[in-house]
Order: structure tokens, then C-alpha cells, then sequence
């Protein structure tokens, strides 16, 4: 026996339970789990989302480079493209973080070492949001990393590029969680992510200007909240955009508002999490 | 000492199942607790409310002191569960599952803890093995140390032998013997009533949802005297038939109050022309203490 189980047999049950509780939230740990979690999987996690975006680069920039004027041709198509690219990767990866994590949990049963613990809400919320953002962000970099080799871009108001990046992860980790607490098999969320948040982020700029599309068309953009984050971080590379930065920052900011307070009273009430 | 676990009222409906009606029940700090009952009798369900994990319609549930739902904090650290489904995360070790846990309930730098868990599991040697090449045994053994890992006072075991091959049992129930003796408080549900019968000094039995029995082990045991006859035969006199305990094909399981009993049944069955093949007597014990209960509340 060691000294501790020497000390745990000496000391009276209540005290010692007591004595061993510590005064910090165990919500540092789930993230580490979370990041864990992708990064032993990196391959799939990372590497593959960034050779996705790196092929629609390759295709896209070399059928309509030559074709497509964007921003009355202030900068070329590839250029572009880029930021739209890595944002839309942003914004998928950060969703399917929090979604795939938690579905997986609660299909294979492991959640429950997430429930008993004492973990607040927020330690959930903050712990699965913040994993998201960083899967999302992490990718983000890799693709716009290897995308420089085609057109070397940088931000010019870099401020403006970080805000979007990190508020567009956030909703997109917020709504994750939400799918994954909803769905309660891997095809309600493969619905989720393919008949919302694919078609969303692909008809949100990412590939053009809306000033392009016909007048009913751009009218609906303005519907799409994921405009608005591929808008805005666009601007953060090359200050031009489609619409104020500033009309799309509130917009993402109120957004996140709304999703994050929906998500954290859903935790509280325990819905389809603890029965 | 003061209640461990402390459970006033508490029901739970699940649709059309009323799964818990109004249970009461009070363990002591320190007990080796028994809650035995057929398959949905509600015994998850009431460790599951205790634990947090489902809510309680009405009723509260305290953990040495600590509300369940109000004071959840405290009372989920004070609080140890093994539960009953075999469940892991494939990403880790078997180390990495135990820091993790750990790490859940705010505890770092417990590796001695850790190291000594994996001793007395039996699981050393695997504590790098990814937990998906581990044998179910193994993997049962794993969710014991999850339950551990913070030193809970309160521990509820439910089903936590399932699987595991009798010399690993044992060494599981000596381990789980110590923690008591040190302290523990631990709540155990269990389908092997042999296990529960020696190690439970008090025992609690739900049936449908209400606690029909609730004693020291020695008590329901001596309050349920008498002996039970295991009867192979081709069929049974019908004024017997009231007695059976359990019955699978020609075997029949009794319960007698006496021995003179014993010559009764005998000329029953020689006035029918009923031939025995087999008859063994028995004291009585938890399993007819259990089944005698559960007859009655029938």
C-alpha cells in the first residue's frame, strides 16, 4: 500500500471525501479531452479537411480564374477565393467537432463519465465550444497555409479577421453541441450538417461575390447568417466587402448570443442528456 | 455517523412505467449496502436519480447531506458510481481514461492514486493499452477505477462483477472490502445474491418500483427460516403448488417451514404415483430469502 491509501484509511469518510475536493472545475480537463480526442486522429481531423479545400482551390481557381471578376477585379479570383475557403473550413470543422464528439458519447454510452462528475453547464458549454474552435481554427491555418503557395495573401486588417474567425467558430461549435445533444443517431445529424450547414456555407460567397448573383438571390443571402462571417472575414484580408463589416459583426455577435443562451438553458434543463 | 445517501420520497415515471413510487430509504455512512430486485424493479433508476443522471418527478435525494439537484457540486464529488452498461471512450489508454476522470473532478498529479487503483485492479500491466484491446473483464475493472478515481466516500456499485471471472472477483470484492473498512460507504446492486449476502450488512429489495424489504442481512435471513427442497419430478400435487418458489421444467424449487414438512410432501407425492429423480434439501439462504420475498409481494 502506498501513503496515500495509508492516509485515506486513517482519516473518517465524510473528511476524507472532503479533503480531496478541490477548488477548480473540472471544465480544463474536458477540453483536454476534446483536443485529445481530434488530435489522435489527426489524419482525419485535420489533414483531410485541408486537402478538400486545397482540391476546390485547385479546381476552381484554374476553371474560372481567367472567367470571374470579383470587386470590379481589384483582386484576382484565387485571391479570392482563399479566405473564403479557409473560413468555410473554419466554420465546418469547428461544427463537426462538437457534433461528432458528443453524438458519439452518447451512442456508445461514454457520456455518462461527462454527467457524473460535478461539470456546470457552462463547464460543458465552455469546454466543447472552446474544442470546437480550436479543431476549426487549427484546420482554418492549414489550409490557408498551404493556399499561400498559390497566391500569397496576407490580412490587412487582421483585427477584423480574428473576430470573425473566432465568432464564426464559436456559433458553428455552438450549433454542434446543439445538433449533438438533438440527434439521437449518427443520420439525424448527417441531416443536420448536410441538408443545413453544407448548403449554407456553400451558398453563403464562399466561391463568389453576391454582387454577382441576380437581385432575388443576393436579397436572400442577406438571410444567411454564414454570409455574413465569410463576408466579414474577407474583409479582414482585403477591406472590401459585400456588406459593412461592422452590420455583419453584429449580426454574427447577436447570433452567438442568441445560440449560446438557447444551448446553456438546454444543458440546464438536461434535455436528452440526463433523462 | 449520519446518512450517506439519504432518499425521501422519491418517484419516477417513464411513460406508461411508473419505475420508482414514493421510495424512502437511509443509508448509513460506513454500510455495506444492498439493493437487490428483479430486472425493473427500479434500481437503476434510483441509483441513476442519486447519481444525477435522471430526475427525480418528486422526492429528494441527499448525498451525506448534499441535495442531489440543489447542491449538485458537492454532492456529485462525494459521490463514486460504476455503472451497470459496459461503456468506454476508444480514443484512450487505460492511464488516460484514469487522469482524465480524475481531471473531471478538478484532481491533478494523482498518479499514486492512480497507480495504486490499477494495483489492486489487476490492471497494471494494461495501463498503456489502448481501453479498446482490452477483454470485457478488463474493461469492467476499468469503469471500478473511473468510480475510484477521485476517492469518493459514497460508492455505488451496480452490476459491477458482471462479467468478471470468479478469481478477479475476488480480488475486486477484497479490494472493494477495503475501502469499506476504510471508510467508504458503498451501495451495491447485484444479480449473484451469494455475493451480497456476504458482504451487504444491510439489504433494501425493490420490486415494481417500492422497497418490499428493507433489514440486516442476518435478520431477513433468520426472519425467513426454514428450508427449501430442490424437487425433480414428473409433476407436483396441486396442494403444493402454492409452495413453489421457482419452477423450470420438472424441477421445482419449495419452501418448507420444518422438516416434519418434509414427510408431508413425500406422501403427496407417493398417494399421486409422482416418481422423484432427484431431491436435495437446503437451509435457507439470500436467494430464498429473495425469492420468498418477492412471491409474497407478488
Amino acid at each position: 500500500m502506498s501513503n496515500s491509501s495509508t492516509q485515506l484509511s486513517a482519516e473518517p469518510s465524510t473528511k476524507l471525501g472532503m479533503e480531496l475536493i478541490p477548488h477548480r472545475s473540472g471544465w480544463r480537463t474536458l477540453l483536454y479531452k476534446e483536443l485529445l480526442r481530434f488530435w489522435k486522429v489527426s489524419f482525419q481531423t485535420i489533414l483531410a479537411p485541408v486537402l478538400t479545400s486545397l482540391l476546390y482551390l485547385l479546381i476552381f481557381s484554374h476553371v474560372l480564374e481567367s472567367r470571374v471578376s470579383v470587386f470590379d477585379g481589384r483582386i484576382r479570383y484565387t485571391a479570392f477565393l482563399i479566405p473564403g475557403l479557409v473560413m468555410m473550413s473554419v466554420l465546418q470543422n469547428a461544427f463537426a467537432n462538437s457534433s461528432s464528439s458528443l453524438i458519439q458519447s452518447k451512442i456508445t454510452g461514454n457520456l455518462i463519465f461527462v454527467l457524473l462528475p460535478p461539470l456546470s453547464p457552462l463547464d460543458l458549454f465552455a469546454a466543447y465550444v472552446v474544442g470546437a474552435m480550436v479543431r476549426g481554427i487549427s484546420v482554418g491555418l492549414g489550409v490557408f497555409l498551404v493556399t499561400l503557395w498559390f497566391a500569397p495573401i496576407a490580412p490587412t486588417h487582421p483585427l477584423w479577421a480574428l473576430a470573425f474567425a473566432l465568432l464564426g467558430s464559436m456559433i458553428l461549435g455552438v450549433l454542434g453541441l446543439l445538433a449533438g445533444i438533438w440527434a439521437d443517431k449518427f443520420d439525424q445529424l448527417a441531416a443536420f450538417q448536410n441538408f443545413l450547414i453544407v448548403p449554407l456555407t456553400f451558398l453563403s460567397g464562399v466561391f463568389y461575390s453576391i454582387h454577382t448573383l441576380p437581385p432575388f438571390w443576393q436579397t436572400l443571402s442577406h438571410f444567411n447568417p454564414f454570409f455574413y462571417m465569410i463576408d466579414g472575414f474577407r474583409y479582414g484580408f482585403f477591406g472590401l466587402s459585400d456588406v459593412e463589416p461592422g452590420l455583419s459583426l453584429a449580426v454574427i455577435a447577436v447570433s452567438c448570443c442568441v445560440l449560446s443562451a438557447l444551448t446553456l438553458w438546454v444543458l440546464k434543463r438536461g434535455y436528452k442528456l440526463r433523462h | 455517523m449520519g446518512a450517506a445517501v439519504e432518499i425521501v420520497d422519491v418517484a419516477r415515471r417513464f411513460g406508461a412505467v411508473q419505475a420508482l413510487s414514493g421510495v424512502d430509504l437511509m443509508v448509513e455512512e460506513g454500510e455495506f449496502f444492498g439493493l437487490l430486485g428483479p430486472n425493473g424493479a427500479g434500481k437503476t433508476t434510483l441509483i441513476s436519480i442519486v447519481a444525477g443522471l435522471t430526475r427525480a418527478d418528486r422526492g429528494t435525494a441527499r448525498v451525506l447531506g448534499h441535495d442531489v439537484v440543489t447542491d449538485y457540486r458537492r454532492a456529485r464529488r462525494l459521490l463514486g458510481v460504476v455503472p451497470q452498461e459496459l461503456v468506454f471512450d476508444p480514443f484512450f489508454t487505460v492511464r488516460e481514461t484514469l487522469r482524465i476522470q480524475a481531471g473531471y473532478f478538478g484532481l491533478s498529479n494523482n498518479d499514486a492514486w492512480i497507480d495504486e487503483i490499477l494495483h489492486h485492479l489487476d490492471l497494471a500491466s494494461k495501463a498503456d493499452a489502448n481501453m479498446r484491446a482490452l477483454s470485457g473483464g478488463m474493461k469492467r475493472r476499468v469503469l471500478v477505477g473511473q468510480a475510484l478515481v477521485h476517492k469518493p466516500p459514497v460508492i455505488v456499485l451496480d452490476e459491477p462483477t458482471a462479467g468478471v471471472d470468479v478469481e478477479l472477483r475476488q480480488s475486486l470484492w477484497g479490494f472493494i472490502r477495503k475501502l469499506n473498512r476504510d471508510g467508504h460507504t458503498i451501495i451495491l446492486t447485484t444479480h449473484y445474491l451469494e455475493e451480497a449476502e456476504a458482504l451487504c450488512g444491510r439489504i433494501a429489495m425493490l420490486k415494481a418500483g417500492k422497497v418490499v424489504a428493507l433489514d440486516t442481512t442476518q435478520n431477513l435471513l433468520s426472519s425467513f427460516a426454514g428450508l427449501t427442497v430442490r424437487l425433480t419430478a414428473a409433476a407436483l400435487p396441486d396442494v403444493w403448488r402454492e409452495r413453489v418458489l421457482r419452477h423450470e421444467g420438472a424441477s421445482y424449487l419449495l419452501s418448507l417451514t420444518s422438516y416434519a414438512e418434509l414427510e408431508s410432501l413425500l406422501s403427496a407425492l407417493r398417494e399421486h404415483g409422482v416418481a422423484i429423480a432427484e431431491l436435495a434439501l437446503q437451509e435457507a439462504d439470500l436467494e430464498q430469502v429473495f425469492l420468498r420475498i418477492m412471491k409474497r409481494t407478488g
